[in-house]
């Protein structure tokens, strides 16, 4: 059976499971239909021209997981950031895990959605907030909301922070030989909260694991939210990231990508902004070789005046790995004085790697700056040389210069031992040695 | 120490060293001098071994070795250095740990143990303090953003660490005020021993009164038209280069 076929026929299986009472039933029972109607997408859309789902549609996923997991902490330890102290909601196979998390009711709310969307004390907030401003016309996301059931739930009340960064982890076991997980999670930010999220999904398994994850961001009035997607999975585990964030007046977000592995990773990165002086930030870090494909599509709605966004991706591509990146700016007639700015830059280190960049600028208003840059290169000779002139041969010359190239992204990492773990990751992606500690 | 015989070199179609000799021995301070155009760029980045220049006639010897066929980090392990005129900025990679990279991978090429952490940081201290330069300055990126008397003296704190047989200095002088010249010069001068060798490339005489040259060169349309002692210089100083082009 196709992947679609079976997903359809679940979800009956799938509603035993659930309230049906409850009015999130009927946002899923829409959600089904749509995705009935418009099934995956394929090639033919031109959202998805340089991706092809083919491939994973023809694997057997298994919908259901099995709840009997068992994963030690210091088997895992190491996808943790367990250098510092952080909150944890962890999910292996798609369910939660008491055992290796932290979740916290201490002013804030950092827990599970499974819980806020059956207990009545989360009630008004789900209705509030849930599918708010996830696509209802979007087919995996309408898939991911017809199946919600858990992930992560974070609520930071008015003028709040919590005490230390939140991280959410998803990991496959593989005790399924294909597992499909959807975890939807939803993070708000009331006004002037601030709070820091690092987000992972790692395979423990040579199995397939397809996740098709959505999560909802609302920033309100001067909320601060860094928001960090760590992907470096194996290259038998895919990724569909959809993530929609609502900002309000004066907010900042900002949304960093690592990139660094995974067998088809597909990012749609969606920003509405609803106020004025909103900032909006996409940085990206791709390193890829194998057979590996990553599609960054970002797109940035500019609705009110005097906001700004600023999206900087850098891509260094090997072997025969793939990638893409679409920008799309819309500015609206209202939203005069916007600044909006896009940078990719990608090198590509062997000639059967290839990108396809592409920025998709949309402006209704007039007095506006935008500006665009796509690079496609290889490295600069005048710098190898000056190295090597150093004595740094020139294979180590190369790794250490795109190191520097793609280093220059983490900057506004606001978390140094993240910003430590992720430039050894990069050393590491590179093969480079570079006779220093980071 | 270093010996350059009728080297003809190009880059693409265009013929630039058109038969140069010149040889530098130990404890040695030559300065080439020349208008623009002439070449001097052209030679120090051959001596260094620059893969997009071509050498068509001639060669280029260090210690009795000849340098063709020998990659720019093996010619940087011989000893060779080259002070950049224009050095390039590398972001995300500190002074101090470019500078252990580059030490650490000369004693890799010579068969020795990395160096200790301890008497590295010793050895960076001592040599910043030589070159007047800041502490905050040494965990800073790679030439980024630094100013043009940085980066040149940032060259020479390099030079200082690697302990060159033969160093080129391409300009180092352009971009410097009085007293970062004085530094960068004083620096040289302190570097400078009986086994080792200096090889200025400059425009004006002005850095001339600091590291004081043997031998004095004038190079001019890819060939050197004249030689001769630092008084040279100062001739070329007061009339120019046109006297000696005809």
């Amino acid at each position: 059976m196709e992947l679609k076929d079976k997903l359809v026929s679940s979800f009956m299986a799938f509603e035993n499971t659930v309230d049906l009472d409850s009015p999130i039933h009927e946002i899923r029972s829409e959600a089904i239909k749509n995705f009935e109607n418009k099934g995956f997408p394929t090639k033919k859309d031109e959202a998805w021209k340089y991706t092809s789902l083919n491939s994973l549609r023809k694997i057997d996923f298994s919908i259901f997981p099995k709840a009997d997991n068992a994963i030690e902490y210091k088997d895992v330890k190491k996808y943790f950031l367990h250098e510092i102290d952080t909150y944890k909601i962890v999910f292996i196979d798609g369910i939660y895990s008491s055992f290796l998390s932290e979740t916290t009711h201490d002013g804030v709310d950092v827990c599970l959605m499974s819980s806020a969307l059956t207990k009545p004390m989360y009630k008004q907030i789900i209705e509030l907030y849930f599918n708010k401003v996830a696509s209802k016309d979007e087919s995996l996301t309408s898939l991911n909301t017809a199946f919600s059931r858990e992930g992560a739930y974070i609520y930071i009340p008015k003028g709040k922070m919590p005490k230390k960064p939140i991280e959410i982890i998803n990991f496959a076991t593989g005790n399924e030989a294909s597992l499909m997980i959807q975890p939807r999670n939803l993070v708000i930010a009331e006004e002037n909260a601030e709070l820091q999220i690092i987000e992972r999904h790692q395979s423990l398994t040579s199995n397939a694991v397809l996740t098709n994850s959505v999560t909802e961001i609302f920033a309100a009035k001067d909320a601060i939210v860094d928001y960090y997607k760590v992907q470096n999975d194996n290259a038998d585990a895919s990724l569909i990231d959809n993530t929609y964030i609502d900002q309000k007046g004066n907010s900042a977000v900002k949304v960093h990508t690592f990139s660094f592995g995974g067998k088809l990773i597909r990012n749609n990165l969606n920003f509405f902004q609803n106020g004025e002086h909103i900032d909006s930030t996409m940085k990206g870090v791709t390193i890829l070789g194998e057979k590996q494909h990553v599609d960054h599509h970002t797109l940035v709605h500019h609705i009110e005046p005097n906001c700004e966004s600023h999206q900087d991706y850098k891509g260094i591509y090997g072997e025969k790995s793939t990638g893409v990146f679409n920008g799309k700016i819309i500015v609206e007639k209202l939203a005069q004085k916007t600044n909006a700015f896009q940078q990719n830059n990608n090198i590509l280190i062997s000639d059967k790697a290839s990108i396809n960049t592409k920025p998709q600028l949309e402006i209704f208003a007039d007095d506006v700056k935008c500006s665009h840059g796509c690079t496609i290169g290889q490295l600069d000779e005048d710098a190898l040389f000056y190295l090597q002139s150093r004595g740094i041969p020139k294979k180590e010359a190369r790794a250490l210069l795109m190191y520097a190239f793609a280093n220059n992204v983490l900057e506004s990492v606001r978390i140094p031992e993240l910003k430590t773990r992720i430039n050894k990751l990069i050393a590491k992606k590179l093969g480079v040695n570079l006779g220093f500690d980071l | 120490m270093l010996k350059i015989n009728n080297l003809h070199a190009r880059v693409e179609d265009k013929e630039i060293l058109k038969g140069i000799n010149l040889e530098v021995k130990p404890g040695e301070v030559h300065a080439i001098m020349g208008p623009n155009g002439s070449g001097k760029s052209t030679l120090a980045s051959v001596i260094a071994g620059k893969e997009n220049f071509e050498v068509t006639e001639g060669s280029v010897e260090l210690e009795g070795e000849d340098l063709e066929d020998v990659a720019p980090e093996e010619r940087a392990h011989k000893g060779v250095f080259l002070s950049f005129q224009y050095p390039v900025e590398i972001p995300g990679v500190s002074v101090t740990n470019f500078m252990k990279t580059a030490i650490n991978e000369s004693r890799k090429a010579r068969g020795l143990e990395e160096m200790p952490a301890k008497e590295m940081l010793k050895l960076i201290r001592e040599k910043s303090e030589l070159l007047e330069i800041d502490r905050k300055f040494l965990s800073r990126s790679l030439n980024e953003g630094f100013s043009g008397g940085e980066k040149k003296r940032n060259e020479i704190f390099q030079m200082a660490m690697l302990e060159p047989k033969v160093a080129i200095l391409d300009e180092t002088d352009s971009g410097l005020d009085i007293d970062a010249l004085r530094i960068v010069a004083n620096g040289v001068n302190k570097l400078k021993s009986k086994d080792n060798a200096v090889v200025v490339i400059t425009h004006y005489q002005r850095l001339l009164d600091y590291i004081v040259p043997d031998y004095v060169h004038v190079l001019h349309n890819g060939k050197i038209i004249k030689s001769g002692t630092k008084e040279l210089a100062l001739e070329l100083e007061e009339k120019g280069y046109d006297w000696l082009k005809n």
